[in-house]
Parts: structure tokens; C-alpha cells; sequence
């Protein structure tokens, strides 16, 4: 079948991605800071000597040495270390809560957008869902299941999901408008073909963009379950459950508490700036918006 | 206008309908037997099936559903498992320093966000301008609860000018409430300054470059009036809207924020809640507050007429 459709969408998309990067420094900037975030992490072991989860009574809230850069806690434990570790949490929560949440969104974003019997229904749902403040929802998902990593992402996927659909479908409705995807019909596209030459390539730049924001507060409200009590599990070294911690230990020693925070902050600042830079770049009708 | 009013009030059903159902879902999926955790863990397996039977527990999930929508709707929340009280009863008494914390973070992330974005739009592009929005992403990207903890370290344990942990309640007087809401207020406001702040630069850039603001420029308007009374207003909507979807923002941030500086509010009724897996009382307030938001955003929605009058219900 002659389908004139432009060159192969993707390489568009790559090539937009990389132009905007240019053009955009904090694209650079966010995606230098990240890609540095995520190796600390991930070169964890090779960065410390220490066990982030050897406790050491004896060495209990000591101040920075040479042995332990950061000092150690109140149970001995490496301060840096476990702050490395607890990168990999962080980045993993924020990478697979945006990733589920895009591709399950995108699916019902579709869905909705495409047929009109779906739509009234699908799209109250998403209201329903969204009008509990992610926080609190996160927490009530969270004291029904036990606490995990894995349900840690689940529930966050779940809080984040109304966002995306919404996202999509509106631009599903946008599209199915436009006179290429009409002529698409015309000429006798199927369905699936039209949402993946046609529809699927012109999500990709907005969805983008919201799955950075998405991962964003996915490791802000991770890290906020943690401190709570009701995230990552207190055995698995975490930034959220590192505050949580120390923070009985406030007065005595402030740094402990505010160190992870720190390293929070920076992390989510990195994705935010990334997100920026994305919006701004890939698509000059989104700038400005939120 | 009134019909409108109807309407709106209307569309609320469905959606605190789904409200209700995720909600009663999500105590039904949860492991735990709510009556093996009612009679505790000494129950034999008769008290507990005695104990199903008189909360229901043993119909059908719909009839359930039904009959616990009913109560809902006579104002029953339930029961704390802990402390055997009225739900609603406990989120009544813990309402006053979480409407009051609210209410402070917002009138004052208004007051900030609003100038600081229309100076930005003023000067777009300018070293201010950029200082401005970076201070933004800083902001977006502080986590409240660890801005709380920042603050606590310089204000309260540097400083030592301002209280750090409590809440006095109002009947010792507005001064000291005012002052142990001071800092908590400021690290629940910090995101929605930012979010308010980006809104209303971007809503007036867009504004800035209609045919009306060039014509009130030609006139030989100042600045200021043109800034301030033909963009300011009519970049009004956007920046509206975005109060009222921050809200939902604001309250998460509340939730976090009374447990950092010890406020015994809603926010510290829920984590209590989590470690006592008293879920009577986390449903009430995913309730309670969902409520909230979904009324403050409609009241949103009828406060559009009062900047734009070209929009009519």
C-alpha cells in the first residue's frame, strides 16, 4: 500500500532529542548531572569499601575521617555509602514508575482518545483517581500491601497513571482531527497501522516530557513514603529511610538527616531540569506550559 | 449561573463516587481480615466468623459496597481500630492545625508566587528573569520535607528564632500559632510558589503579546497599568486554575510536613494510622480530604466570572 508517511518518526524523535540537548544546556546539564547520579550508584561498591549496612556500635555518630568521609550514624553504619546505595533506589523507583506509568497511560490515553464509548467512562475514572492528592493515595495503596520496592512502584504507577491518559488522550483527540490521519482513514489504513505511523510518533515528544516530571515525583514521593514509614523497607539503604532514621537524632547531629536530602534535592533537581530542557526543545508549543 | 452551579455540583458525584470505590476496594484487596484485626490476634476462628458476620463482612461485595456508602453518606466514617472512636470524630479534632497550616501556605504562596511571575514575564529573558525561574526549579525540586528539615536547621536550631516542634492551638492565641505555622507553612508553600510562579511568567508572556497590550502601549500607558491592570487580569485564568490543581499539591505537602515539625493535624492522624494499619482511619481521610479538593476546584471553576466576564455559565 502508497502510504506517504514522512521518514521513519523515530529517527525524527532521536534527532529532536538531540537537538534539543543542544540547543537547550540545561538538557546537558540535567542529563550530565543524572548520568553521574546514576553511576555513583551503580558503581557503588567500587566507590566504598564499606557494607551500608554494617553496623559498628562502637563507631556510632562519628564525625568525618578519612575512613568514613561523611561520618557514620547512629548505628556505625557509613554515611556515604549508604547515600551511594541509596542512589540506586531512588533512580530505579523514578526510571520504572515513569516507564510503567507512560506505556500503561499511553494504552488507555489511546483507548480513550479512539473509541468514543470508552471515553466518558475511562476519563471519570481518571478524575476519581486524581482528585486523591498523591501522597495520601500512595499511603493508603501502601498500608494495603506490604512494603516493598516492588509495591513502592506499583502504587506509584497507579497515582501517576490518570496523568498520562489524560496527556495522551488529549492529544489522540487532537490528532484524529487532522487531515493526515483522515486521509490515513480514507485511504484505507488499519487501525493499528494509523496508531503506530500516525498517532504513536506525535505522543512521543509530550510523553517525553511527562515521563521526566513523572519520574521526578515518583522519587520525591518515594522518598517521602520512606521517611514516613510506609516505603522502601528499613533493610534496603534509601534517602527517604536514611531522614527517617536520624531524624530522632536531629539536634545531635543535623547533617545526618540533611545529607540525603541533599543528595534528593540534586537528583530531582537533575530530572527537572531535564524535563525543562525536553519541553522547551522538543516542542515549542509546550513551552511555557506545565 | 445557578444552573451552572447545579451542574458542576453534579459532575462531583461521579467522581467522589469513584473515590469511594477505589476506596472500599483497596480495603477489601489488602491481606488482613479486617475483623480477624478488630477481635486482635487472640481470636479463635468462630469469634472471628462471628465477628465477619456482624459487620457484614460475610454478603456480597456490591451489598457491602451499598450498605457502606449509605453510612458514608449519613456522615459514619467508621471506627478506628485503635482508638475504637468515630473516624470523623478524630479527623474533626485534628482538622483545626492542617485548615489553618493550608490556609496560611496558600494565601502566602500566592502573595509570593503572583509578583515574582509577573516580574519575571515583565523582565523575560532578562538575568532576573532567569534567577527568578532557576529559584523556581529549585524550589519544584526541593522536597518538602527536607526544605522542612533546612529550615528547622537554620530558624530553629541555628537561629532560634522561631519554634520548631508543636502546635499550641488556638486558644493560646493567634501570635504563638502563627509562629509554630511559620515554618512548616513556608516548606508546604515552597513547590507551589514555583508551580504559581511558572504559570502566571507564562500566562502573561502570553497575554504581553496580544494587539490590546501593543494598543495600551501606544496610548502612552505606563508600564505598571498596562503590567498590572490590562495583563495581569486576563492572565488571571490559567494561574486560577493552577491554584486549584496545586492544591492537591499543597495537601500531600501538608500530610508530610506535620510529621517533620510534630503538628498533631490530619497529616500526623494518617502516618499514626499506617503504623497502626488503622485503616478505618486512612480511608476516612483519603475521603475527607479527596472531598476538599474536588470542592476547592470547583469553587475555582466559579471564580473564572469574576476576572473574565466574557465567560458566562
Amino acid at each position: 500500500m502508497a502510504d506517504a508517511t514522512p521518514p521513519a518518526p523515530h529517527a525524527t524523535f532521536g534527532a529532536g532529542l538531540w537537538q534539543a540537548a543542544c540547543t537547550h544546556p540545561t538538557v546537558a546539564i540535567g542529563a550530565a548531572l543524572l548520568a553521574l547520579i546514576a553511576l555513583s550508584g551503580i558503581a557503588a561498591p567500587l566507590l566504598t569499601v564499606h557494607d551500608p549496612q554494617a553496623i559498628d556500635p562502637l563507631n556510632s555518630m562519628a564525625p568525618s575521617t578519612a575512613e568514613n568521609l561523611l561520618g557514620t550514624d547512629h548505628l556505625g553504619r557509613d554515611v556515604l555509602s549508604r547515600i551511594l546505595y541509596g542512589t540506586r533506589v531512588s533512580l530505579a523507583v523514578g526510571t520504572l514508575v515513569a516507564a510503567i506509568a507512560t506505556v500503561v497511560g499511553l494504552a488507555i490515553g489511546i483507548l480513550a482518545g479512539f473509541v468514543r464509548l470508552l471515553d466518558a467512562v475511562v476519563m471519570r475514572v481518571m478524575d476519581g483517581l486524581m482528585s486523591i492528592p498523591a501522597v495520601l493515595f500512595a499511603i493508603a495503596l501502601m498500608a494495603v500491601f506490604r512494603a516493598s520496592v516492588e509495591t513502592v512502584v506499583i502504587a506509584l504507577a497507579i497515582v501517576e497513571v490518570p496523568r498520562v491518559v489524560r496527556l495522551v488522550r488529549s492529544v489522540v483527540l487532537t490528532l484524529r482531527e487532522l487531515p493526515f490521519v483522515e486521509g490515513a482513514i480514507v485511504s484505507g489504513s488499519t487501525l493499528p497501522a494509523i496508531l503506530w505511523r500516525h498517532i504513536l510518533p506525535n505522543t512521543l515528544a509530550p510523553l517525553t516530557v511527562q515521563a521526566t516530571y513523572i519520574a521526578a515525583s515518583a522519587i520525591i514521593v518515594e522518598a517521602a513514603l520512606s521517611f514516613l514509614g510506609a516505603g522502601t523497607p528499613p533493610e534496603i539503604p534509601s534517602w527517604g529511610n536514611m531522614m527517617a532514621e536520624s531524624r530522632a537524632f536531629f539536634l545531635l547531629d543535623p547533617a545526618l538527616t540533611l545529607m540525603p536530602g541533599v543528595a534528593l534535592t540534586i537528583t530531582v533537581l537533575a530530572v527537572n531540569m531535564l524535563g525543562d530542557g525536553l519541553r522547551d526543545g522538543l516542542d515549542p508549543r509546550l513551552q511555557g506550559r506545565l | 449561573m445557578i444552573g451552572y452551579v447545579i451542574r458542576r455540583l453534579l459532575m462531583v458525584v461521579p467522581v467522589m463516587a469513584i473515590v469511594t470505590i477505589v476506596v472500599f476496594v483497596l480495603s477489601r484487596v489488602g491481606p488482613g481480615d479486617p475483623a480477624a484485626i478488630l477481635v486482635g490476634d487472640f481470636a479463635s476462628s468462630a469469634e472471628i466468623a462471628r465477628t465477619r458476620a456482624a459487620m457484614g463482612l460475610d454478603r456480597p461485595l456490591v451489598v457491602q459496597y451499598f450498605s457502606w456508602l449509605s453510612q458514608l453518606l449519613h456522615g459514619d466514617l467508621g471506627i478506628s481500630i485503635f482508638s475504637r472512636t468515630p473516624v470523623l470524630e478524630l479527623i474533626v479534632q485534628s482538622a483545626e492545625p492542617t485548615l489553618l497550616l493550608t490556609a496560611t501556605a496558600m494565601i502566602y504562596s500566592i502573595a509570593l508566587a503572583v509578583p515574582v511571575g509577573v516580574l519575571a514575564a515583565a523582565r523575560a529573558g532578562s538575568s532576573i528573569d532567569r534567577a527568578l525561574m532557576g529559584a523556581a526549579v529549585l524550589g519544584f525540586s526541593t522536597p518538602v520535607f527536607v526544605l522542612g528539615y533546612m529550615l528547622a536547621y537554620v530558624f530553629g536550631y541555628r537561629l532560634g528564632i522561631l519554634p520548631v516542634q508543636g502546635y499550641p492551638g488556638l486558644e493560646s492565641g493567634f501570635g504563638p500559632v502563627l509562629r509554630s505555622l511559620t515554618l512548616p507553612a513556608i516548606a508546604i508553600g515552597a513547590t507551589f510558589v514555583a508551580l504559581i510562579a511558572r504559570v502566571t511568567r507564562a500566562s502573561m508572556l502570553e497575554v504581553l503579546s496580544e494587539d490590546y497590550i501593543r494598543t495600551a502601549r501606544a496610548k502612552g500607558l505606563p508600564g505598571s497599568t498596562i503590567l498590572l491592570v490590562h495583563a495581569l487580569k486576563n492572565a488571571a485564568i490559567p494561574v486560577i486554575t493552577m491554584v486549584g490543581i496545586g492544591f492537591g499539591v499543597l495537601l500531600s505537602g501538608v500530610v508530610v510536613t506535620e510529621s517533620v515539625f510534630a503538628i498533631p493535624g490530619i497529616g500526623r492522624l494518617t502516618v499514626n494510622a499506617i503504623f497502626r494499619r488503622d485503616f478505618p482511619v486512612i480511608q476516612g481521610v483519603v475521603l475527607v480530604i479527596s472531598l476538599a479538593y474536588v470542592l476547592l476546584n470547583l469553587a475555582v471553576d466559579l471564580t473564572y466570572t469574576l476576572f473574565d466576564p466574557r465567560i458566562r455559565y
